[in-house]
């Protein structure tokens, strides 16, 4: 069965919020914000923690910014319409977080832009409007890969592979509703 | 794309160093694979969380107009080419202590090669010639 083909968008939102979204959020703010000796550990806004999570929260913000676009087009039908309210709202939760946490090592967290150069003309469709939704993920996923193994703070690195978690379940699921399979290998880079 | 990232996979688990790799000429169609890892944060055309890639061979790095770099980055003077772009993806942080591509590279010298090849292959394009056209206005 595949995310589309849920009989209502009320029972596939409830499916994913119900198994991914509150689960992942109160873990990882158990991870951050309850713990303020990673913040003792960490401190200093140049820090390279506080780095590596601007970073990740410049991503999300853009990641926000393109699920708003996809809502937005009119291309969506409802049930697709629902798959990227959800994700955007993980995203909303993710950047949340991470913000408060730069925040918490004493930096300034990033800041959404005032605009994105998005392929708007590219995206005629609801297909690639979600092919589109699914690069940016995979993409997530590759970007978070990366930056996982670079944290001074181990607690952070396990948040962040908590994010990646999420973001790779969104990319399966995305690329499941246009059509490809979803895991198609069993390692990512 | 699948077996190279099963060879990475293995070679990484079984501790084999990066140059036990044979390094064979980039590859602009596997390097287009390659780029999908770059795709949070940078595009061709527009800049995002990184800045665009139209343009980067034989730019000072850190130059982008209207793009905020870290101090780290624009005071770096390195000019972008295919010596400059392999030492740097495969360790950014090591070769710009202080950048904000956060991100532990690609220790895969033949992927790194097949990345450049792709991105030299997009800056000849009509994608890049097009958006380097609209910036010179």
């Amino acid at each position: 069965m595949t995310f589309l083909q849920f009989t209502s968008p009320t029972a596939a939102r409830r499916v994913f919020l119900g198994r991914s979204g509150l689960m992942l959020s109160s873990a990882a703010v158990a991870l951050l914000a309850g713990n303020d000796a990673l913040a003792a550990r960490n401190a200093g806004p140049g820090s390279n923690d506080v780095r590596i999570l601007n970073t990740a929260l410049g991503a999300e913000l853009e990641a926000i910014a393109a699920y708003q676009l996809g809502a937005e087009s009119k291309l969506l039908d409802k049930p697709a319409l629902d798959l990227a309210t959800t994700f955007q709202g993980h995203h909303k939760a993710h950047a949340d977080l991470l913000a408060e946490t730069v925040i918490k090592l004493g930096g300034k967290p990033a800041v959404a832009k005032s605009s994105y150069g998005f392929p708007v003309d590219q995206l005629q469709s609801q297909a690639d409007v979600l092919k589109f939704a699914a690069r940016l993920e995979q993409g997530a996923v590759s970007a978070y890969l990366g930056a996982v193994p670079l944290f001074g703070d181990p607690q952070l690195a396990k948040a962040a592979a908590s994010i990646l978690g999420d973001e790779a379940m969104h990319w399966a699921v995305l690329r499941q509703a246009i059509g490809e399979p979803p895991v198609p290998s069993p390692f990512m880079s | 794309m699948n077996r190279f990232v099963s060879a990475a996979a293995i070679a990484l688990a079984a501790g084999t160093s990066a140059s036990a790799w044979a390094l064979g000429p980039g590859d602009e169609v596997r390097g287009d694979q390659v780029y999908v890892r770059c795709m949070a944060c940078h595009s061709l055309a527009s800049d995002r969380v990184g800045p665009r890639h139209c343009g980067l061979f034989g730019r000072l790095a850190g130059s982008v107009a209207g793009f905020e770099y870290s101090p780290a980055m624009k005071n770096s003077r390195i000019v972008w080419n295919d010596k400059t772009l392999d030492r740097f993806l495969s360790d950014p942080a090591s070769m710009v202590p202080g950048t904000t591509m956060t991100y532990a590279g690609i220790p895969n010298p033949q992927e790194r090669a097949d990345l450049i090849a792709y991105l030299k292959h997009a800056n000849g394009t009509s994608e890049c010639a097009s958006s380097q056209q609209a910036g010179a206005h």
